[in-house]
């Protein structure tokens, strides 16, 4: 049996990704928008659909210890959260990072308070973008649902061993029905054998992790941490070639549409690329030499792929829907204008901070972005970033 | 540094192979002040064992309590708990420097 076309809301078409991928321990705490993926798998385990242990747990802090502690002991482990809760178990996402152990959680992005809200924007990701783990950026349903069983595989792999995070916009994403191919149980376990833990806590084989380290060691490991996430890269490019081998999808770190030519590429991550997109095939209907790239993977940072794709064009426009309070600029856009700052020939870069907590950017805002980006480079005027839509 | 680890060569997610080998590790090197067990006074109730933070209080095969000063921090902790009075904290240095 192949893969069958199913309509279902993406938080399911997650949970979904989660039991194909047989997981053996679910710890999560429910917090809007998350929630549905936490309450759809504990239903599962609940109905017997799902042979794993799901932990209720009292905070996320928690939610991702117990995650640490049975990935530790070699069970394959999955949480889901969002902004406040990701914020909770920040601490822990270090030490999952520094372990190095394979754990998979959704982030269903919304944006860190205050004021409150439990709208979608990129704020909780980028709050804990140096903690080590995999990050990829889903753009719709079908992305969460490969993206997911593609984190398991990649974490697991011996030459990786770091924890994995797929992103999705909060209600954009998570809230909406969309038509996705969900695979079959036996395509998913040819794909995602069962779990063989290189490293365990096991009576038999006795190890210690989460050791102390001293400064004469510290360095040392940080670095080979550092090293082995960048030496993650062409193992997330092996399984994405063996992905659409088998399925047909095809996934690359940043996904461009006519770059090629373009005198200006407009960069934006998560499911507000879709309008992107249309706002671009329509200005380039007008004429207009504009392209796009769609943010896959966020982490390991795709150095290689930003000059070359990027390098194109001499115009950059991001739109960041996250704000560095007080800070140069979007995040995103800070780290392109890091990756160029060395070379001979870089293009300008406009940041924009647009779609906070979960304001629609329609396709009109993104032309009228691309128009104030042109004016802007063509003036010599480019600020370190705007905010684009605030009212005077 | 010749002989400490490179990042290459240092062990995975700095997992310990061969767990218990803090004991390797002589924490008796911090101290400052050191507890005398006075064994006149000593009740044997086991208190000291119980609360030290490090392997450092042992009890021999007649029961008698002892410090370990290859571990011993010198916390006073032991001092501290001891209702007898049987632990007193001396200065390690005659000086006092
Ligand atoms: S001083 Fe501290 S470390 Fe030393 S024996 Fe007493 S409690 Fe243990
Ligand atoms: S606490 Fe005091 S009395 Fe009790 S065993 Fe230790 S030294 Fe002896």
């Amino acid at each position: 049996m192949g893969s069958k076309r199913v309509s279902l809301e993406v938080s399911e078409v997650c949970a979904e990704a989660v039991r194909l991928a047989d997981v053996d321990v679910v710890a999560a705490y429910p917090i809007t928008p998350q929630t549905h993926i936490a309450e759809v798998l504990s239903e599962m385990v609940a109905d017997g659909v799902l042979d794993a242990e799901y932990i209720n747990v009292e905070s996320e802090h928690s939610a991702m210890s117990c995650c640490i502690g049975a990935s530790a002991a070699g069970a394959r482990s999955f949480t889901a959260t969002s902004a406040q809760g990701l914020a909770l178990m920040s601490e822990m996402l270090y030490i999952a990072s520094g372990l190095r152990l394979p754990i998979v959680m959704a982030l269903v992005t919304r944006t860190l308070s205050a004021p409150l809200s439990i709208w979608g924007d990129y704020s909780d990701i980028m709050s804990v973008r140096d903690c080590g783990w995999i990050t990829l950026f889903a753009e719709d349903g079908q992305e969460v649902f490969d993206f997911t069983l593609q984190a398991f595989r990649i974490a697991e792999d011996e030459r990786v061993l770091f924890p994995a995070m797929v992103c999705m916009d909060g209600f954009h994403l998570s809230h909406v029905l969309e038509p996705v191919d969900v695979i079959s149980e036996e395509e998913a376990r040819d794909f995602l054998p069962v779990y063989r833990p290189k490293y365990r806590l096991h009576p038999s084989d006795p190890v210690s992790m989460g050791c102390f380290a001293m400064p004469d060691y510290f360095s040392e490991i940080k670095k080979r941490q550092d090293e082995e996430l960048k030496g993650s890269y062409p193992v997330i490019l092996e399984v994405w070639r063996e992905w659409e081998e088998r399925f047909g999808r095809r996934y690359a770190p940043l996904m461009s549409y006519w770059v090629d030519d373009a005198e200006m590429i407009l960069v934006i991550a998560g499911g507000y690329a879709g309008t992107a997109r249309l706002a671009v095939e329509g200005m380039r209907k007008r004429g207009m030499k504009v392209g796009l790239v769609s943010w896959k993977l966020w982490r390991p940072f795709p150095l290689d792929d930003v000059r070359e794709i990027l390098g194109k064009a001499p115009l950059v426009l991001v739109v960041d829907r996250a704000l560095s309070v007080g800070g140069a600029g979007g995040p995103i856009a800070n780290e392109i204008r890091a990756a160029f700052y060395h070379e001979k020939v870089r293009p300008q870069v406009v940041s924009m901070v647009a779609g906070l907590s979960g304001r629609d950017v329609l396709q009109r805002d993104f032309e009228a972005m691309t128009k104030r980006a042109m004016e802007l480079a063509e003036r010599g005027e480019i600020p370190y970033y705007e905010m684009y839509g605030v009212r005077e | 540094m010749a002989d400490l680890p490179t990042w290459r060569t240092i062990d995975h997610a700095c997992i310990v192979f061969n767990p218990g080998n803090a004991a390797e590790y002589l924490t008796g090197d911090w101290r400052s002040m050191r507890p005398e067990l006075d064994q006149e006074k000593c009740k044997r109730c086991g208190r000291c064992w119980m609360y030290c933070p490090e392997p450092a209080v042992l009890v021999d095969e007649e029961g008698k309590y002892h410090i370990d000063y290859r571990y011993c921090k010198g916390c006073g902790i032991c001092s501290k708990e001891c209702p007898y009075d049987a632990i007193t904290m001396v200065e390690e240095c005659e000086d006092g420097i």
